[in-house]
């Protein structure tokens, strides 16, 4: 399949910045307002994950609840064949047993998984998740800037910071529990969308090589050309990553289901952000340096 | 001919070995807890007194301390591992029962031998005279004394300190503590004690003055613990969280092997066998170097394939349309090559390098996706680069694939020179 014209994608691209930067605003706002619906993982208390053979009620659950005495109420998640009970202070040994003994009794095969977290450290590991987001950027920026030119480069650790900011906001704006597998699917999506975007500039960069643009409407039409070359692999290679990490969303389980969602929704931001917002990016810086070449030939 | 040969021999001998081996390495694949249920904490360390220092060798010692008990508990490899400057994470699989777990690792077992200070009530013994570290390691022992009771002995590592106490402390009690528990009835000092020898006795029965002797044994850990983080995962949930993500790890390989095949015909295949080759070696290299799977490893291990594919295609893509601009097959083949692997290595190295940033500032759970990350992009060159295209250009020189169609390109998209 090929497109027998190309696509303006730079037009296009005026429409995508427009999306993007509204998604920016509404998560910035929710983010501000609402924060980050945090698990477990990022707050002092006790996960319960519970597998069982068969489904339970909330009625059945409640009174081996009450036989702990424990004075908050805990946050109960029925599901399929399982329970989340979530408790916002530290379940100690003795209580932690209780419950299992108690939840045994109604289901003698149920399984379970207890996380007790002092939040210090989830903070910790967020905090150098950041910390190796915006080091990291810094390499790609060196890298880049040497095998490319600044402008690549630039333009890359936006989508990239775009990409995992998106996943970010859209967890914010659903409310969707955010945990520590969600810090692994983030940073996996900043390596996803970085290989990405290499991709179309390597084509933008050997293209530039053919012939001399002089003006803006020639490197428009290099960036739409090397686009269109380059779009079918892309959307291959997105298809690809996407089918494994849908099937680990739809077939992989209840404990990676906030990764796999967060992998299926930065993915396609991934790819998105290669073709509409990176290389137009680029376009937009280099048309700058066009304009101080006409108005300052001297420099040239 | 003979291209052909080593090209069929090559697959041959490597699909023999791929599947005379995969049973084995997967069963050799060391699970995380994750996925096979099991127990961790993480300590975090502080000196046992306030304004003492914490050393590289006491944490050390500590997670030695840590692996001891865990091992005393009978469970089948505990891993104990130091992390930064001040935590220690301990990892037992298959436990069942983990107050016990807890307990074990907490009992501090501090042995102290203490007399009466000044302004003492009766029965209280404030003032240290020995600790833990004055005694000589594993030197607690089980005796009979005199009267055939069970009692046990300690040897101490200063003689003349211990001369020195007994002859002050001499007609007085000296109190033997583990922790802040007494242990019998305070002896009263008969005699100065040269030999260094102190003993413990009381009512015990043998078992429990071994079981005492044991843990007096088990030392004292040199550094105070407080736990920052436990999982404990049930080994059904584990096992479930496992066969969940390897169900569903094969489905999507399935599906992106069938569209490779189908959608790059016969380099599809080839491509699809560098893929397999790929997994293969990285389960190997999991055994080799005793790597552990987790999670996040299944997420690196995903977006590592995900980057083999997109290898893949970028290079079959690149060679379609060099055939469509009407090279002949074997330039098309050459120049895709060529150009692809700058490309790919360009692409690839920039997601080196945020996973060497991740590797060297995360912990825990993001250290290990960086590291799998890290492995599997460097076997992915190896495979997905350098082996396809062998393997292709072999072909393509054997004047097995000389028609476009083969690469599913057709003949009518192909311009004329």
């Amino acid at each position: 399949m090929r497109f027998k014209k190309d696509m303006d994608f730079v037009h296009l691209s005026k429409y995508f910045f427009i999306f993007s930067i509204v998604i920016t605003v509404l998560g910035v706002i929710f983010l501000g307002f609402m924060g980050l619906n945090y698990s477990v993982d990022f707050k002092a208390g006790s996960n319960v994950d519970v597998s069982l053979s068969k489904n339970i009620t909330q009625e059945q659950l409640q009174p081996a609840l009450d036989s702990l005495g424990l004075s908050h109420e805990p946050n109960i998640t029925i599901g399929d064949k399982r329970v989340n009970i979530r408790y916002d202070e530290e379940l100690d040994n003795e209580q932690s047993a209780a419950l299992k003994t108690a939840i045994t009794k109604l289901d003698d095969k149920a399984s379970f998984e207890v996380n007790t977290v002092d939040p210090e450290m989830a903070k910790e590991l967020a905090r150098n998740a950041i910390y190796s987001v915006l080091l990291s950027s810094l390499g790609i920026i060196v890298y880049v800037s040497i095998r490319f030119e600044w402008r690549f480069a630039v333009a890359a650790i936006v989508a990239l910071l775009h990409d995992a900011f998106m996943v970010v906001a859209i967890f914010s704006i659903f409310r969707l529990e955010v945990d520590l597998t969600f810090i692994v699917a983030v940073l996996t999506i900043i390596g996803y969308s970085i290989n990405d975007t290499i991709v179309i500039f390597d084509r933008i960069r050997e293209n530039l090589r053919f012939g001399k643009q002089k003006s803006y409407e020639d490197l428009k039409a290099l960036v739409n050309k090397s686009v269109s070359q380059t779009l079918m692999r892309s959307l291959y290679t997105a298809f690809t990553v996407f089918i494994a990490a849908f099937f680990l969303l739809i077939l992989g389980g209840e404990s990676i289901k906030m990764f796999s969602l967060a992998m299926v929704i930065g993915l396609l931001f991934g790819a998105y952000s290669s073709i509409f917002i990176a290389s137009p990016l680029w376009l937009l810086l280099k048309k700058r340096q066009k304009v101080a070449v006409k108005n300052n030939p001297a420099k040239a | 001919m003979k291209r052909l040969l080593s090209f069929i021999i090559t697959v041959l001998v490597l699909t023999g070995v791929m599947a005379f081996t995969t049973p084995g390495l997967l069963d050799r694949v060391r699970l995380g807890l994750d996925l096979k249920g099991g127990f961790e904490i993480l300590y975090h360390a502080e000196p046992m007194e306030t304004g003492g220092t914490l050393t590289r060798a006491s944490l050390q010692k500590t997670a030695e301390s840590l692996e001891k008990r865990a091992n005393a508990l009978g469970t089948s490899e505990p891993e104990v591992t130091t992390e930064g400057t001040d935590r220690i994470r301990l990892k037992i699989a298959g436990v069942t029962d983990e107050a016990e777990v807890r307990k074990k690792m907490k009992e501090p077992a501090v042995l102290t031998f203490r007399s009466a200070a000044e302004g003492d009530a009766t029965g209280v013994y404030s003032k240290i005279e020995l600790v833990g570290s004055d005694f000589v390691e594993n030197a607690a022992e089980v005796q009979r004394n005199n009267l055939n009771q069970p009692e046990i002995s300690i040897t101490v590592k200063d003689k003349k300190k211990f001369a020195e106490i007994t002859e002050r402390l001499l007609g007085k009690e000296l109190a033997i503590y583990l922790d802040d528990q007494l242990l019998g009835n305070p002896p009263v000092v008969r005699a100065v004690l040269t030999d260094g020898k102190a003993s413990i006795s009381g009512n015990y029965t043998i078992d429990e003055a071994r079981a005492l002797a044991d843990t007096i044994n088990l030392g004292a850990l040199p550094l105070k613990l407080t736990e920052k983080y436990s999982q404990s995962v049930g080994a059904t949930l584990g096992k479930q969280s496992l066969d969940q993500t390897i169900t569903a790890g094969l489905v999507g390989s399935l599906i992106i092997l069938i569209f490779m095949m189908a959608m790059y015909r016969l380099p599809g295949v080839l491509a699809s066998f560098a893929l397999i080759l790929h997994t293969w070696l990285l389960i190997l290299v999991f055994v080799i170097a005793d790597f552990t799977l987790t999670l996040p490893g299944i997420a690196a291990f995903i977006l590592g394939i995900g980057m083999a594919v997109d290898a893949n295609i970028i290079t079959n893509e690149r060679i379609r349309e060099e055939m469509r601009s009407g090279k002949s097959i074997l330039s098309s083949v050459k120049a895709g090559n060529k150009t692809s692997f700058r490309t790919v290595m360009d692409a690839n190295v920039t997601t080196i390098i945020v996973a060497a940033v991740m590797f060297a500032f995360g912990t825990g759970a993001v250290k290990g996706f960086a590291l799998i990350l890290i492995v599997e992009i460097v076997l992915s060159i190896a495979t997905n680069l350098y082996f396809a295209h062998w393997l292709l250009t072999v072909l393509v020189k054997a004047g097995t694939l000389k028609k476009p169609k083969q690469f599913g390109v057709k003949e009518s998209d192909i311009r004329a020179l």
